[in-house]
């Protein structure tokens, strides 16, 4: 393999780093922007940062957010589990393709259609909007996400581990608590995560069923930057990217040295 | 339930007051229309070392997981200790199964994952602590009680799903391929492990494998089964010498198989005609056989003897020459073109040098044998 660094890689690798990373890199400099000018460089200054602190709408929202996200991606972790243990081990039963095709459906459906459809559906069974609604929303939409990643575990989780476990003594349900699910756990936690960040930022399912009480940070900033953008956002958008970046860091380095102690305890298994 | 100490040797298949712990009744399983195993019956007695023996799609593993619970019979029972045991979950059943892959759960220890069955019992807990000690030593792995199943070799892995297995002391066990994943000599090793743990804990094993020296080695009986159906139920020795169909005979060791007509000489003696221009060969057959029964006759290649001169004193003696050698370390095996064309194989036991060995390729040569050492075959 040619491992020579030509000139051709140089300008793909910056061309195609730049047109990721260039915008986040701008609004990143501009929220330590002393200016009040978003587009003008005025010095550095840790100033906007002070000022979100201390604006309540905003931590307001991202109070709500915070417990949108939590509480729908759990509900969603749990509920996209039993599908998608039903869905790979369930067997043959009536209506099961049906089942397993509508459970994707989500994914592709347009979110503004996922938004009106369960607006019309509060609206009809009479449900106030508020917290309740968007994470019921979110759980709606993520659940099948969840479903997606753990199917995937379960399908190559050797079979066989669930018949020991019911042949050593467990009720199904047993067998599924002490065996299955202490091994498909990494893929319940990284759909969880991900129900978590798509929670985080949502704004078409959130925008329709959230009410007035309940304004989450995605609609917060949107609504704000309608009257024009101000540092504040930036400042706000620059935190949102560093929790993002951490997340998503940590969870690569767990995941790496798991990997690696388990290639390192394979190796000392064949030396004995 | 030790034998009393007579030295009886152990065979309740054959003593027909002794009741069987397992009983297949007339039993099939279907897979939509794709026939498993087919109207089988079966017993299966207590302490026995069982072994099904078939290639693979032949019905044996079915007919285990029947057992073990996994699969429901589609016709006919299964009794356990007379007990039909369909109703009964498999958490529920007093047998164990070992799996192929193991199936050792990988987040637990070794001593957690022997630990694990018995945790499911209504064992005091000061009693799991001990059993799984007693466990560990009976498997010899009591160094590696804290390691998990993926920090410890094949062998050891194979070892440990034993244990579990055995650790809740079932009526009966299953094994399903236990060896397959072993390499040859570890494999050797095991399968006199195997029969030693059987005979110590007197637990019924029931072994699934397509592995006919390893059903030979540990079995007390063998079934061999085909496309759903036993086809020879047997001790190891009766199985080899005589197999009741081409089929077995085919599927167990090396046979030469010649077909022809057979006509009645006298009483149980019988001469089958198979080529022109060569001597009828001389067998014995239990069974009456009509004149022109177009049969098979079957002998290993070890019982043929092989010598440059015709003997004398055998009753089925052809001729032909050396076409090829296969040395294979103890012994040679020598294929022999008869002048029709028919090849036969002779095994001879290696007992000196390869230098001086007596024969060569394109030497004539004699091969002869008795008239009880092959077997007719009528199936």
């Amino acid at each position: 393999m040619n491992r020579r660094f030509s000139l051709f890689n140089a300008t793909s690798l910056t061309l195609g780093f730049a047109f990721l990373y260039l915008p986040m890199v701008i609004l990143i400099i501009f929220s330590f922007n002393a200016s009040k000018l978003v587009a003008v460089w005025g010095g550095f200054s840790t100033r906007w940062y002070g000022e979100l602190i201390q604006n309540e709408a905003f931590l307001d929202a991202a109070w709500v957010t915070l417990r949108v996200a939590l509480l729908s991606s759990t509900f969603a972790a749990v509920l996209g589990t039993m599908a998608a243990y039903v869905m790979v081990r369930g067997g043959r039963f009536f209506g099961r393709t049906l089942f397993s095709g509508m459970i994707y459906a989500p994914l592709v459906m347009p979110e503004v259609i996922t938004g009106l459809s369960l607006l019309l559906l509060f609206i009809a069974i009479g449900l106030d909007r508020g917290i309740m609604t968007i994470v019921l929303a979110h759980t709606t939409f993520s659940m099948c996400y969840v479903s997606v990643v753990v199917s995937s575990r379960l399908v190559t989780f050797d079979r066989s581990l669930e018949e020991a476990a019911l042949d050593l003594g467990c009720t199904p349900f047993d067998a599924f608590r002490s065996v299955t699910l202490p091994n498909i756990a990494p893929a319940v936690i990284s759909g969880w995560l991900l129900a978590f960040t798509l929670s985080l930022d949502d704004l078409v399912i959130a925008s329709f069923t959230a009410g007035p009480s309940s304004t989450t940070l995605p609609i917060k900033i949107f609504s704000s930057v309608r009257l024009g953008v101000s540092p504040e956002i930036n400042a706000l958008s620059t935190l949102m990217i560093g929790v993002v970046t951490i997340g998503v860091v940590v969870a690569s380095l767990v995941s790496k040295r798991a990997i690696a102690r388990q290639q390192k305890d394979e190796q000392e298994a064949r030396r004995t | 339930m030790l034998q009393d100490g007579s030295k009886s040797i152990f065979a309740p298949w054959s003593d027909p007051a002794a009741t069987p712990l397992i009983r297949f009744q007339s039993v099939s399983k279907k897979f939509g229309h794709f026939t498993a195993v087919n109207d089988l019956n079966l017993d299966i007695y207590e302490r026995e070392f069982f072994a099904l023996l078939g290639p693979s799609g032949c019905g044996k593993t079915t007919l285990m997981r029947m057992l073990a619970g996994f699969e429901a019979t589609s016709e006919g029972t299964i009794l356990l200790d007379g007990q039909n045991i369909a109703p009964v979950p498999p958490n529920k059943r007093a047998v164990n199964m070992m799996f192929q892959s193991y199936a050792l759960f990988p987040h637990l220890s070794v001593a957690d994952n022997i630990a694990f069955g018995l945790k499911r019992s209504p064992m005091a807990k000061s009693d799991i602590q001990d059993r799984v000690e007693e466990m560990l030593k009976l498997v010899r792995l009591e160094q590696f009680a804290r390691r998990k199943p993926h920090q410890i070799s094949g062998g050891q892995r194979q070892r440990v799903a034993l244990a579990r297995s055995l650790a809740k002391a079932p009526r009966l066990l299953l094994l399903d391929e236990p060896l397959g994943a072993l390499d040859k000599k570890l494999r050797q090793d095991t399968q006199f492990e195997l029969m030693d743990i059987q005979e110590r804990t007197g637990t019924t094993f029931v072994i699934v494998t397509h592995d006919q020296e390893e059903a030979m080695t540990v079995a007390s009986r063998v079934a061999v089964m085909d496309q759903g159906e036993l086809v020879q139920v047997d001790t190891p020795d009766r199985i080899y010498e005589t197999p009741n169909s081409v089929y077995v005979a085919d599927f167990i060791g090396e046979i030469n198989l010649i077909e022809g007509n057979i006509s009645p000489i006298e009483a149980d003696r019988y001469a089958l005609d198979w080529a022109e221009g060569q001597p009828p060969i001389i067998g014995t057959s239990q069974e009456m056989l009509r004149e022109g029964t177009r049969c098979h006759f079957a002998i290993r290649p070890e019982k043929l003897a092989i010598s440059a001169e015709p003997p004398t004193d055998r009753a089925n003696c052809v001729t032909g020459t050396i076409l090829d050698i296969a040395y294979l370390g103890n012994m040679s095996t020598y294929i022999v073109e008869l002048s029709n064309g028919q090849t036969l194989k002779a095994q001879v036991a290696n007992n000196r040098r390869i230098a001086r060995r007596t024969f060569t390729w394109n030497d004539q040569v004699s091969l002869s044998w008795t008239d009880t050492a092959g077997v007719i075959l009528t199936r």
